[in-house]
């Protein structure tokens, strides 16, 4: 069974968001386990949570989830959706945020409080030259999880993986 | 939570699935015509927030029910009359000056309501708000920047920031006018009790008018009964808009 679960976990990192597609489900912190049904003799279920309420590449990401594990071999093995605890972009692993940055998004900065949302900004680095010197275009980028930022330094506009 | 409360968690479900989803179908109207391309893509995100958090309250409300209706059926099936959303929040969007203020009204009470449902003994409501209360503090301040930059902005940015407070000020009656729905969900903790919320919303909404350099001119107009499905003319229009395709055509997809 730790075979397979681990195997799983495997096929999982394999699949890309949609909309970010340099971060894997996992890295991103979507999928909170790989568990034994309840009520069930033995089967397996993958859960994942939701980033946002209306995040439109839910349905998406399940699909390719779906896929994915299907085309691995893993037909029997049940998809789950679980609201709480809520999705937090603590949740992203140290690989997902390399990646990102790499890719030339902002990963988020620090953990999450409530000052974090309503206290002064915390200096977001620019993903491209590393400099401290930027500011804030838009509290909404391109997709719900992401605000626009720019670097006064090398002159880049870029998205900032918002810490929620 | 026992048999007695289902009734009170479904109408509460409505009654914050019906907020989300008129606002969110307001602000949706936004887009493509915003002041910049940022309010734009501000905007759209906004209404995909509090549309998401509409689907959620309805998937609960229609479980808990147990007559198969699912969230699009709430959604597109159900008249005026059936809505059950304050008024605030179907109040056309005006200006852009009117558009923010009404985005703080609403934001700052779903935010003190969520912060208190997550704590409370209905556990799907708990879930729901836990998403929904990091999403609300995003919009309060987005939309408190821009009251405060336009209120305490030029002359005209200022005046249309008053005109706005002077318009949706008597609205947020309704937000704190409890029945006994209401006073069920406080007993299982799930809404916080009127007078806190209402001690709360105001005195946020007074730091950002100050700051804003605006004032308070109150009336005693108390409009309400949003919450029972009674409504300004301004929702039918609305709704009409937004169910025409699925009413039209039932079951159509694509």
């Amino acid at each position: 069974m730790d075979e397979r679960c681990a195997k799983i976990w495997q096929v999982l990192d394999e699949v890309m968001d949609p909309e970010v597609p340099v971060i894997s489900v996992v890295d991103l912190g979507i999928v909170r386990d790989v568990a034994t049904m309840e009520g069930e003799d033995g089967g397996l279920e993958v859960i994942i949570t939701p980033t946002y309420s209306g995040c439109p590449a839910t349905l998406q990401i399940e699909n390719d989830i779906r896929q994915a594990l299907d085309e691995a071999g893993f037909v029997d093995v049940g998809l789950k959706t679980q609201l709480a605890p809520a999705w937090t972009s603590d949740w992203m692993s140290e690989k997902g945020r390399q990646a990102l940055k790499d890719f030339g998004i902002a990963p988020p900065v620090g953990k999450v409080s409530k000052r974090a949302l309503f206290g002064l900004e915390t200096p977001v680095p620019c993903p491209h030259c590393d400099s401290d010197d930027t500011s804030l275009i838009s509290e909404f980028g391109s997709t719900a999880c992401k605000a626009l930022w720019k670097c006064n330094s090398c002159s880049e506009p870029f998205d900032y993986f918002k810490c929620i | 939570m026992n048999k007695d409360n289902v009734s009170a968690v479904i109408t509460t479900a409505l009654r914050f699935g019906d907020n989300a989803m008129v606002l969110g179908q307001r602000i949706s109207d936004w887009v493509s015509r915003s002041p910049t391309i940022e309010l734009d893509i501000g905007f759209a995100n906004q209404g995909l927030d509090l549309i998401g958090q509409a689907n959620l309250f309805y998937e609960l409300a229609g479980r808990l029910e147990g007559k198969g209706r699912s969230a699009d059926d709430l959604a597109f099936l159900r008249g005026a009359e059936e809505y059950y959303n304050l008024q605030l929040v179907e109040q056309p969007n005006g200006d852009f000056a009117r558009t923010v203020m009404r985005q703080v009204f609403y934001a700052t009470y779903a935010e003190l309501v969520f912060d208190q449902m997550v704590k409370g003994k209905q556990e799907d409501l708990a879930a729901i708000a836990a998403k929904g209360q990091k999403e609300m503090a995003y919009h309060v301040r987005h939309a408190g920047e821009w009251v405060v930059r336009l209120g305490d902005g030029t002359d005209e940015s200022h005046e249309r920031c008053q005109q706005a407070l002077d318009y949706l000020w008597p609205y947020r009656h309704e937000m704190f006018a409890y029945d006994g729905v209401d006073d069920e969900m406080v007993g299982l903790g799930v809404l916080p009790e009127a007078e806190t919320l209402k001690a709360q919303w105001m005195e946020s909404l007074g730091n950002i008018i100050e700051r804003a350099t605006l004032t308070v001119n109150d009336s005693n107009w108390q409009p309400g009964g949003g919450r029972d499905g009674v409504h300004s003319e301004h929702l039918s229009y609305l709704l009409e808009e937004m169910q025409v395709l699925p009413r039209s055509h039932r079951g159509a997809q694509w």
